[in-house]
Parts: C-alpha cells; structure tokens; sequence
C-alpha cells in the first residue's frame, strides 16, 4: 500500500472522522439493500420465500464447495439430486412429475440466486438441466413420454443437455448439418454438435437434426430424445474453457446412432419452431443469472473498497469510486425490473420476443461492464486466481455470446422496432 | 401426537438493527423478517416427531395480520396449520403466556415445543410462565428429546455440562442450537402451504387479561466498538486491563 502520511485531513480531523463514521452507516445501510432488493409488485410470497430457500442453498450448499467442483470441471451429482428433492429442479413442471407448477417469475428467481453463487458454472449446470434442455421435453412430450422422462429429470435422477449448437452453426440454426434418416420404426443420426453444455455428464439429451434434407433448413429439422449409451452417440472430448470451468461442456458425436421413432419430440419437421420457442425462456434465464452475477460482483466489491485503503481513505471514500459503483448498481437495477418485468409478461403469457431479445442483450453486456469495474477497484488482488472476482470476470464473458449473441439479440429487437411493411 | 408450537417473527439475525433515534424501537423498513430461529428448531423437532410417530403440528403466533408470513413459512415447512391470534399492540411476555395457555386449552396438544427465547428482546420468559400456567413439567434448553409411550427424556444444556431429567406428558419443552438443525422449505412444500389452514382469532375475544405489566422504557444500541490497540508487553497489558477496562 502507498503511505498515507501527507493526506491527514480527511480521516484524522473531528470532522473528517463523523464523515467516516456517516459512510461506514450508509454502508451498513447498502448491505442491507443489497441483501433485500425491493421485490417487484407481481411478487407472491410463494415467490418470496422460494428465494430464501434457494439463498440458504446456495449459502450453505454451493458456495463452501464451489472451489472444488471448479477444479473437478463438473457439479457432483449429489448436489444435483438434492436440488430435485428440494424441488428446485421442476419450478414450471407439472405436480403430477414432482413439479410446482410456478411461473416464469419462480425461474428468473432461481436464476438469479443461482447467479448470485458466485459460481457461473454450476448455475449453468442446473439451469441448462431445468430451463433450456428439459422445456423440450415439457412442451412438446406426449404423454408417455413425460412420464417416462420427466420424473427422473425433475428428481435430478436424469440430467439434461441440449444439442442444437454445431461446428458450423451456431447463430444461423437453420444451418445444422446433423441428419436424421428414417429406417422403419427408427430414424438414424450422423453428425457431430459442439460446446454442448452438461455434455460430458448428462444421461439425457434433446438433439436438433435434419430430417428433411431438401426442404429449406427452418422447414426440415426434428427434435429428438438420445440417451446417454445409445450405440453410435459417443462423447468426443470434454473441452476446455475460459470460464465456466464446473460447468462440463462437450463435443458430441453420432455415427448411425439408431433412436426409434418413439423418441421424436413433437413434429417431423417443426423442430426450428421449438428450438425458438425455447430460446425465450433460455434467455430470460440467461438474464436472470447474469444479473444475479452482477449484483454478487458488486456486493464483493463493495466489502473491498470500502476495507482497502489508499492515500490514507478506504477506495470507498473516493468519488471516482463509489459513483462509478452507483451508477453500475442503478444500471443492475434497471435490468434486474427488465428481467422481472418481462418474466411477468411470460408468466401472462402474453408475447415478449422483443423484451427478451432485449434483456438478453442488455444483461449479457451489462455483466461483462460491471465485470472489468469490479475487478478494476480490485485492484492487483483482482487478477489473481484467490479472488472470486477473478472467476466472475471469466464466467461473465460468455453472458454476450451463449444462447444468442448480442449482435443476433439485437437483431431480434430491431426487426421489432418498427413495422414489418417499412422495413426494406 | 399432537404437538402445538408458538412461533415469533424477529428480524433476520443477518439484519443490521437500529434504534430510532427517540429509543422507542428499531427502525423497521428495510428489516427483513423470520422465523425466531429457536422457534425454527422447535418447528424442525415437531416435525420430526410427528414423521416418527404420527400426529399433528398446529402452529401458533400472538401478533399482526403480517405475522401469518412467518406461519407459512412454517407450514411450507410441513406444518399441519395455523392460528393466528391478532393482536396489533404488542404484548408483554405474561399476556403472550396467557392467550398461549387459552389456546393450549382449547387445543389440548400431547407436548407444547418453543424456542428458549426470542433473538429479539431475548426475555426467555414464555415457556416457563407457560409451564406454572397449564400445571405442566417443563424441560427447557433442550439438546435432545426422547419418547417412550407418554413418558418424555429431554437433555438440557446447563452451565458446564448436561442434565438428562424425565417427565409424563403433556409438557412443555424448550429448545436449544444444538437440537438440531431446521429442514428447507421445499417448493413443494411452499405450494401446498398455500392451501393448508391458517386460522385468525382476535386476541381480545380470548377472555384473557392483556394489560401490559412490563413497559419499555427505553432501547439504546450497543456501544460502538473502539478500535483495538497494541500494547508492547504482558505488564502493560494488565496495567491497562486494571487502569483503564477496570476488568481485572
Ligand atoms: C460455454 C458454452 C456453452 C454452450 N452451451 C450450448 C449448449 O448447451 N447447447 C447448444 O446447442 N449450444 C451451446 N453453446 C453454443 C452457443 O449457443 C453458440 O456458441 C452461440 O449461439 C454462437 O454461435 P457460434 O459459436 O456458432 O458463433 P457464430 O454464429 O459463428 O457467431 C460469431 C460472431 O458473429 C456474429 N454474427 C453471427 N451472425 C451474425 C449476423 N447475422 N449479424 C451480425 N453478427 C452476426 C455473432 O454475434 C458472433 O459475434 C454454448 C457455447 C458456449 C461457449
Ligand atoms: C500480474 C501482476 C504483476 C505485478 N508485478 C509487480 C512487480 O513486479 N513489482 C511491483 O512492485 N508491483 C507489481 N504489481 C503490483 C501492481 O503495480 C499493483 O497491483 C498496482 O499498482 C495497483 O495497486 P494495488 O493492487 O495496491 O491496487 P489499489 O492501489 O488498492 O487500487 C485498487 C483500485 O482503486 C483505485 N484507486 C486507488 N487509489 C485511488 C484514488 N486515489 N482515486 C481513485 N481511484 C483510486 C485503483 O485505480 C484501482 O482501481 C503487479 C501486479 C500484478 C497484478
């Protein structure tokens, strides 16, 4: 630390002293802010008190062992199975499968929780599991396939992937090149998906494949269910990443893997359909985590500043600081009432492609800003592996690029802006 | 079994607390409210008994409409249900033993489980008055409670060790930390708490005398840690220690 001899005035004097205790009162003050946030209106105390209940998870569960899982590259299924039991894993689901039959709202609030671990990667393992792979299943089962699947899944019995993502089609989906050719009661899967999420561990995976190689890509793709052992379906590699690292990410390959027929989800031919339809709740939860990020960013980084001293005050105590710290944290509260707003909308059913494109763009860049801040008011200690903001830094980066980039978000909103006939 | 457990709502120990500046009370927006979290563990314990041997947990809060939070929380924890007796003053420890008593007499519970104090104004007063109230055994500061038949064994945590004492039903039992250790709510839970009964009775309909016998005068906070100092050697330490904390 650098001397703080020739800057007496501010702490030593009377006056200077009062000020200090005054800040270090409105500190005590944010704390408690930033532990409760004001719930939005629409909030039921169902939904109150599923927060505590994840927090006290999250508290006791996640953070003390978080280190470990980061080091082993996945979430052990123990942890997994305890969230089933819990009920955390089957918020939307049917009661008949072991699900609460909440809304949209309950999500976001498990995602955000999930986010405020500290750990992206385990909250990207629960909520791939819970809010992008298993909907598939959710939305477009029959009967006897929900029954077959969903009770496992929501017990944290079965975990869950999706597979769309592949060498030479992320953004463009329609471009998936993975084919699935109908043979009597079977069809048979050639190709390979890539960064798949859970890929390495899951049992259950929702795989997009072509089963209409003529037709235009959106016209010709089908969903479908392979289990982990299918012959042909083998896991090519486990990758390494940037961050995320509890969170298991694989390349996936399939080699006339036979699913039978059975394990088509919905429709021949409507699978781009579900994929887009399932992308706004992915999103919304994406949002959701990245601002339950931000928000643990800032809190951290709240208890360093206002400890660490330099040029004889805590950083806290300098404007330059803690107004860029305000403002981060007024721009976190504008995209957490966005989340919630539009989680609302969800939860009425009603449509919110444009709010969520939205969000999804705002909140994944938004984490990555309050990111570089954070660490930057770390200071030295910010760049190295024992400080959490460390990981959070690398665990935010993938907020602007996964389940939909920024630049394709922002595409979705502008298509939106203004009306279809006047655009060109 | 039928087991009755009064619960209290206290502000969220992690909250920080602070007193108006006239010393009437603590201010209270912001605070986040819970389950006194020795009622928690006597709610945990009814539970477990009742998973045991059967029965029914009936919670049971004196205080505001805002109170029946704080019993759903309990019944999300898998409670049976609720009364809530309102009373938007606030009662003394003596008026809070007295409606309980009507109640326990109304409901006629097998064992009557309650934290040791509240972490609000830490009276640890309730129990005990309950207790000379209903004529009852008491056993409180409870670390582990055992049944055979109607007979119950509770160890207590006493100053410098444990103290194992025995009674017949029906009783009162207090609980300590170490009892054990409060379930989650599962969502589950939460959602089916939604339907489970919450009953409301005016305190004043009870026909118990609710005059206040106690009054607070006045609450100051604590005093604000001094920060530390070094002393350079063991005899300036006990000098300081006699001269100045007058400790020693
Ligand atoms: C850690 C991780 C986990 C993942 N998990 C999964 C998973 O579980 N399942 C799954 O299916 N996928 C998964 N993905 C894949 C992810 O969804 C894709 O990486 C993402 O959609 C981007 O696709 P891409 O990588 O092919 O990039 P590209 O589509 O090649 O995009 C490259 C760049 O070009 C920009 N770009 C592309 N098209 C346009 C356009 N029309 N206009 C302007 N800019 C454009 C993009 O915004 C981006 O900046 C994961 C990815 C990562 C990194
Ligand atoms: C990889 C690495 C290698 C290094 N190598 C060396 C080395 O070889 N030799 C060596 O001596 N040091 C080295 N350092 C230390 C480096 O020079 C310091 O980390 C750097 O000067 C910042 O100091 P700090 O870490 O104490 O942060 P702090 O001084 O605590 O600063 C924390 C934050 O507060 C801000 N801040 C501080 N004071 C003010 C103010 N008055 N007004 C506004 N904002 C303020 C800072 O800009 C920063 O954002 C290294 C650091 C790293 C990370």
């Amino acid at each position: 630390m650098q001397s703080s001899e020739h800057n007496g005035f501010a702490s030593n004097s009377p006056n200077g002293r009062d000020a200090h205790n005054r800040l270090l009162e409105s500190m005590s003050a944010v704390g408690i802010a930033n532990k409760d946030v004001v719930e939005a209106p629409y909030l039921t105390q169902e939904h109150i008190l599923f927060r505590e209940q994840v927090r006290r998870f999250v508290d006791t569960e996640v953070k003390p062992r978080g280190e470990q899982w980061e080091e082993a590259g996945f979430v052990p299924r123990d942890v997994l199975r305890r969230m089933g039991e819990l009920g955390f894993l089957g918020v939307r689901y049917p009661q008949a499968y072991g699900g609460s039959e909440m809304d949209s709202i309950a999500t976001a609030i498990l995602a955000e929780e999930l986010g405020k671990s500290t750990f992206g990667g385990f909250a990207v393992t629960v909520l791939v599991h819970t809010d992008m792979a298993s909907p598939h299943l959710a939305n477009a089962g029959t009967r006897e396939q929900l029954e077959r699947w969903m009770p496992d899944i929501v017990a944290g019995k079965k975990i869950a992937a999706v597979a769309v993502t592949e060498p030479d089609a992320g953004s463009d989906v329609a471009g998936i090149r993975t084919s699935a050719r109908r043979e009597g009661d079977n069809y048979v899967l050639n190709g390979s998906k890539i960064y798949i999420t859970n890929g390495v561990h899951a049992d259950i995976y929702f795989v997009a494949a072509k089963t209409d190689l003529a037709a235009k890509g959106s016209r010709g793709i089908s969903m479908f269910v392979v289990e982990k052992g299918t012959p042909g379906f083998s896991v090519a590699r486990a990758l390494k990443k940037h961050g995320w690292l509890s969170s298991d990410t694989a390349e996936l390959v399939f080699e006339d893997c036979r699913v039978p027929v059975a394990n088509r989800l919905g429709e021949e031919n409507r699978g781009f359909y579900a994929v887009m339809k399932n992308f706004q709740n992915e999103r919304l939860v994406l949002g959701a985590q990245a601002i339950g990020e931000a928000q643990a960013a800032i809190a951290l980084t709240l208890e360093w500043v206002t400890q660490r001293r330099t040029f004889g005050t805590t950083l806290w105590e300098k404007q330059a600081i803690r107004q860029r710290l305000a403002m981060q944290a007024a721009k976190v509260e504008a995209g957490r009432q966005l989340v919630y707003n539009t989680a609302w909308l969800a939860s009425q059913g009603r449509d919110c492609v444009k709010e969520v494109s939205m969000l999804k763009a705002y909140c994944g860049e938004l984490v990555n800003e309050v990111m570089y801040d954070c660490q930057q008011f770390h200071g030295g200690f910010g760049y190295m592996r024992e400080a959490a903001i460390e990981r959070m830094v690398r665990d935010a980066r993938i907020h602007s690029i996964g389940g939909g980039t920024t630049e394709i978000m922002l595409e979705e909103v502008a298509k939106r802006m203004i009306p279809s006939r006047d655009r060109t | 079994m039928k087991i009755l457990v009064p619960v209290k709502r206290v502000p969220d120990p992690a909250t920080t607390i602070r007193v108006l500046p006239d010393g009437s009370g603590i201010a209270t927006d912001n605070v986040k409210w819970v389950i006194n979290p020795f009622d928690e563990i006597a709610i945990e314990e009814a539970l477990r008994i009742k998973e045991k041997q059967g029965g029914e947990v009936v919670l049971v809060a004196v205080g505001q409409q805002t109170w029946q939070e704080q019993l759903r929380t309990g019944l999300a924890m898998g409670a049976d249900r609720a009364i809530l007796v309102r009373s938007e003053a606030a009662l003394d420890t003596l008026a809070i033993a007295r409606l309980l008593a009507k109640i326990a007499e109304e409901q006629k519970p097998d064992i009557i489980i309650l934290g040791k104090q509240a972490i609000d104004d830490d009276s640890n007063q309730v129990g005990q008055m309950l207790a000379e109230m209903l004529g009852w055994p008491q056993a409180t500061f409870a670390s582990k409670v055992e049944f055979q038949d109607r007979k119950c064994t509770v160890v207590r945590e006493v100053d410098g060790g444990l103290e194992t004492v025995a009674f017949d039903l029906p009783a009162i039992v207090t609980t300590d930390l170490r009892l054990n250790e409060p379930r989650y709510a599962s969502l589950p839970g939460i959602m089916k708490a939604r339907k489970k009964e919450l009953k409301e009775i005016p305190a004043d309909s009870l026909g118990v005398d609710l005059t206040p016998k106690l009054k607070i005068k006045k609450l100051d906070p604590p005093p604000k840690r001094q920060a530390g100092r070094k002393v350079a050697s063991v005899e300036e330490l006990v000098q300081v220690l006699h001269n100045e904390a007058k400790v020693i």
